[in-house]
Parts: structure tokens; sequence; C-alpha cells
């Protein structure tokens, strides 16, 4: 097991590397993209020199060596979801692409004209505009529950409009990713269910803070990007309960995807395949395996202690600083925590911190319309991963403390 | 207002000296926030959606007026940085004719060492800017 901090750092060259002489960038974008442990790298490289063959084709060893490594990568997204198959693992290029893959299929099948789609206020970009373009071709209805002040959910309104008996749907984030609130999903999957309405979870934070067991929490898809949690870009997962699943048709058709294909009509291969058509990026998906090794390595329960530690510092410390706003205060915070300050540009502020060696978002983080329910145009964000340190949040306060002695 | 004996090379040139006076970044960067400070401030009237300058982290009003034969700028931005880049660009290119604007390049911006601010990435609005300005360029030439 890998046990304290050094030792996770030692895992990632990035970490290692010297940036505008010897100082050292302190990476806080984690939320967008993490860095990648050496495992991932290695087997990379590996792979593309050793394991390079399209999969689920053809029959010789190279392209049977390379389906296992992409199989295994699914293989392990199973297990870190206690999904009870690994056929009910999709995998996509990222969440993106698993919550237009699901608003089509499932909207296909299920979504009919005056039927319910029910988001959250909180929602990313990603899990707003496939409902939206789902909801103009079909005439369902999208509607939102509210989240309050502090950033919280309002389970009441949620519960007033399910009650309604129309919604059909609920997608949600387990995690905020400009609130970093961690939602109450369990209590949503409950509502939702007792309602008659299936339930996707935005996973693409809530799987590297909290991450999900989906027999304790039975909601029907969860989905994330591979690249939030240490494997490489392009690739991420749909997770689809598989007695749902195997009702829903394929959205894209191409190689791989299908059973039988005459001039004139194909069956389609059964789920997951049916859902990735044409060449997956493979050796990305199959780093999914080496990513999540090493995020069952760590000592789980200490790397959660110490973003509390951190989280809980960067709280106290941001709100003593005269006219910083945190939005999204209440609830049980995820080391993600979104600010704005009287007086100075966020994209100031970033600009800022980056001469002096820290990396943070700014701006609208693909979330326009929460940031214009709390009366913004964009927010700076600071987003940890299991690698940052105590040491790191100090020197980030410190600069930010200079950055606003400059800008005010 | 623009020197107009001196050519836009000249400009951006006095600007590249003043820069490798400071030195370090925090210098060049307090001086970016204080000429955003002193930038005049557009018409609060001319401040309209077709001002904005789209695609910006912040955002960013550009004005052009075409008198006699030359363009001359007023612009804002919400954010100090951006606002300080701005005013470069204004000494620059204000009181130019289009020809001038048009033929001018930009590489004064690298060599005060803020490329990172040309970055499309960056997205402050500069490289978008400074499309406005050989747009509005281009509208008058000729005329």
């Amino acid at each position: 097991m890998i046990q304290d901090i050094d030792q996770i750092r030692s895992h990632f060259p990035y970490l290692q590397c010297a940036r505008g002489g010897d100082r050292q960038l302190i990476y806080f974008d984690n939320a967008a993209t993490t860095q990648k442990p050496r495992a991932v790298i290695d087997a990379t490289s590996r792979w593309l020199q050793e394991a390079n063959a399209n999969v689920h084709r053809a029959i010789y060893g190279l392209a049977a060596s390379a389906t296992e490594h992409y199989e295994a990568g699914r293989e392990a997204v199973r297990g870190l979801i206690n999904a009870a198959s690994k056929d009910e693992i999709v995998l996509t290029s990222g969440t993106t692409a698993s919550i237009n893959l699901l608003a089509n299929i499932y909207g296909q099948k299920y979504i009919r004209p005056g039927d319910e789609i029910l988001l959250s206020e909180g929602e990313h970009h990603s899990n707003i505009v496939p409902w939206q373009m789902l909801c103009a071709r079909t005439g369902a209805r999208l509607r939102y529950f509210p989240v309050g002040e502090d950033g919280q959910w309002d389970l009441g309104a949620a519960e007033r409009i399910l009650a309604e008996g129309k919604v059909k749907i609920v997608s949600a984030a387990h995690i905020s990713n400009v609130l970093g609130i961690v939602n109450p999903v369990g209590e949503l999957t409950v509502l939702a269910h007792r309602y008659g309405a299936v339930i996707h979870l935005d996973g693409a934070q809530g799987i590297v803070h909290e991450g999900i067991d989906v027999q304790e929490t039975p909601c029907d898809f969860y989905s994330f990007s591979g690249h939030k949690l240490y494997a490489l870009t392009g690739t991420g997962v749909l997770y689809g309960r598989r007695s749902l699943l195997e009702t829903l048709p394929p959205w894209m058709g191409g190689g791989e995807m299908v059973d039988t294909v005459t001039y004139e009509r194909t069956t389609y291969a059964p789920v997951p395949l049916r859902f990735e058509a044409g060449t997956p990026n493979f050796i990305a998906a199959a780093t999914l395996k080496p990513a999540i090794d090493f995020v069952t390595s760590v000592d789980v329960p200490q790397v959660r202690e110490n973003e509390k530690r951190m989280t809980d510092y960067l709280m106290r410390e941001l709100n003593a600083v005269d006219g910083l706003r945190i939005i999204g205060s209440g609830g049980k915070k995820a080391p993600l925590i979104s600010f704005t300050v009287e007086g100075a540009h966020h994209s100031d502020i970033a600009t800022l911190l980056d001469k002096m060696g820290v990396a943070v978002r700014s701006g609208q983080m693909c979330s326009e319309p929460l940031l214009a329910k709390f009366g913004l145009t964009g927010a700076v964000r600071v987003s940890l991963a299991a690698y940052n340190t105590m040491q790191e949040c100090e020197a980030f306060m410190g600069a930010l403390r200079k950055v606003l002695a400059m800008l005010r | 207002m623009t020197d107009n004996t001196s050519s836009i090379k000249q400009v951006q040139q006095e600007i590249v000296d003043e820069f490798a006076a400071f030195g370090d970044w925090m210098d060049k960067y307090e001086y970016l926030i204080e000429l955003g400070h002193s930038l005049p401030v557009i018409d609060e009237q001319k401040k309209q959606e077709d001002r904005l300058i789209k695609g910006c982290q912040s955002r960013v009003w550009l004005d052009s007026e075409f008198r006699d034969g030359r363009l001359w700028f007023t612009a804002d931005s919400d954010a100090i940085i951006t606002k300080g880049i701005i005013s470069l660009l204004i000494r620059v290119y204000n009181g130019r004719t289009p020809d001038e604007i048009l033929s001018a390049d930009n590489s004064f911006i690298e060599e005060i060492g803020l490329r990172e601010n040309l970055s499309p990435t960056r997205a402050n609005g500069l490289v978008s800017m400074m499309e406005q300005i050989r747009e509005d360029a281009l509208k008058y030439k000729g005329q």
C-alpha cells in the first residue's frame, strides 16, 4: 500500500519536474484533469510498442493481447464501482461522450413528447446541453430542481417535481464542478425510483473524491472520465444497469457494434459492445487499469483525511480574506472550491497566480447557468488531487494574498 | 494620444524599451495594472453587445471611430491586466491609417515578455482584440 504523501508524489514524474528555474508549479486544476502516475505513462509507452493492434476483431496473438489490455481496463472500472458485471461498463471518450450517448439511447427508447427530464441547477454544460438537444428532438420538457444560496440541493423541490409523475429520467452531478459539494445522491436515487424515474449520476468529480458503489447507491447510470482519475485523456465510462442497458438501441453505427450485417439490415452486438462503434481509443482505455490500480493502492482513508484537512484549511483561510466569497459553502465539501473576490477579476487573479507558480482555473467553468444564478460571470477555482499537500495550500494562500495586494 | 510623427514600429520599440527596464515579471505586471487603471474608459453607452469581443474570459469592449483617414479606438475590460494590455495596443494603433494598421505586426507583445497572453487558451481577448482592430481597419481601407 502507498502510505504517505511523499510516496504518492514520487509516483508522478510531473511533480518531480522543475519549472522556471527551481520553482515547482503548484497544480491546483485537478478537476479539469490530473497529472499521470508513472505506471500510466510507462504502460502507454509499453503498449504502444508491444501491444498495438485493433481490438475485438483479429485472431492473431498481438490483437488478442491488445484486447486483453482493453478489457482489463473495463474490468478495473467494474471493480472500482462494484458493478455486477463488466458488461455494464461502456467505454467512451469521456463524461461528455457518456452523457451524449445516454441521452441519445435512452431518449430514443423511452422519451416521448410531454415527458420530463429533471436536472439540478448545479450542472456542468455537459449535463445540460445533451438533454436540451434531446428535448428539442423529442418534445420533452427539461426541468430543474433548485440549489440553495449555500449550494445545497433542495430535495423537497426535486420530490415535488417528481411527484407530478412526468419525469422519466433524473440526471445530476455527484459532486458539482463549481460548488464542490458532495450531493446527497443516495437520497435522490431513492426519490427518483419512488416516482418511477431512472437516474443518471454525473460522476466526473464524484468518482475522484467520493467513489461510488453502484450496489449501495443503486443509480441506473453513472458516468465519469478516466483522465480526471489519473488515466489518459480520451477515456470515459458509462455504467448502466444491465437490465436497462440491454433494452437500449445503439446510437452510432459501425464496426464492432454489430452481430450480423447484410446490405438491408443489421442485428446488433450485445452490451456493451453495441455502444462502442468503431475503433475505440484502446490504449488510452487500457490505462484505466494502472490508473485504478494506483487509486486503490493508496491508503484511501488517509488520502481522504489529508484532502479534508486541506479543504478545511482553505475554507477557513479563504473565508478570512476580505471581500472573498465562496460559491457553495454548505454541506460536505470536496477539495474543490470556487470563489470570487471583490475588486479583483478572476482572470487577473489566475494570471498572476500563474506567474507565482500556482495553476488554478478561472472563468465560467462550463457552468454558465449556475454562475448566472449566483449573479456571476466567472470565478476562480482550486481543485486538489491525492498528490497535493498542505504546504502547497499554504503557498497558494500566500500567493493569493500577494496577488490581491497587487490588484486591489 | 499617439505622436503621429512616430511610426507604429517606433512606438512598439518604445514600449519594448520601457519593459526592458523592469527587473522581473512582477514589476511588468504592476506596470500593466497601472496602465489598466489609467486607460480612458469607453463611453458606457458604447459598451454594447455588438462591441463586446467574443471568446474572452474577461469581457472586452472595443469601439473605433474613423476621422480624417485615421482610426481612433476606445476600449474597456472588466479585467485590469487585460485593460493594461489594451492600453498598449491603443497606444500603438490610435490615429493610424487603415494601411498602417494592416501592415503592422504585433511581435512586440512577445518581445516585452507577454507572449503567454497571445496564446488562444489564455482567452483574455488580446488576440480577438487585435483581430477586431484589423477588421475595423479593413472596413475603412480605401475610404
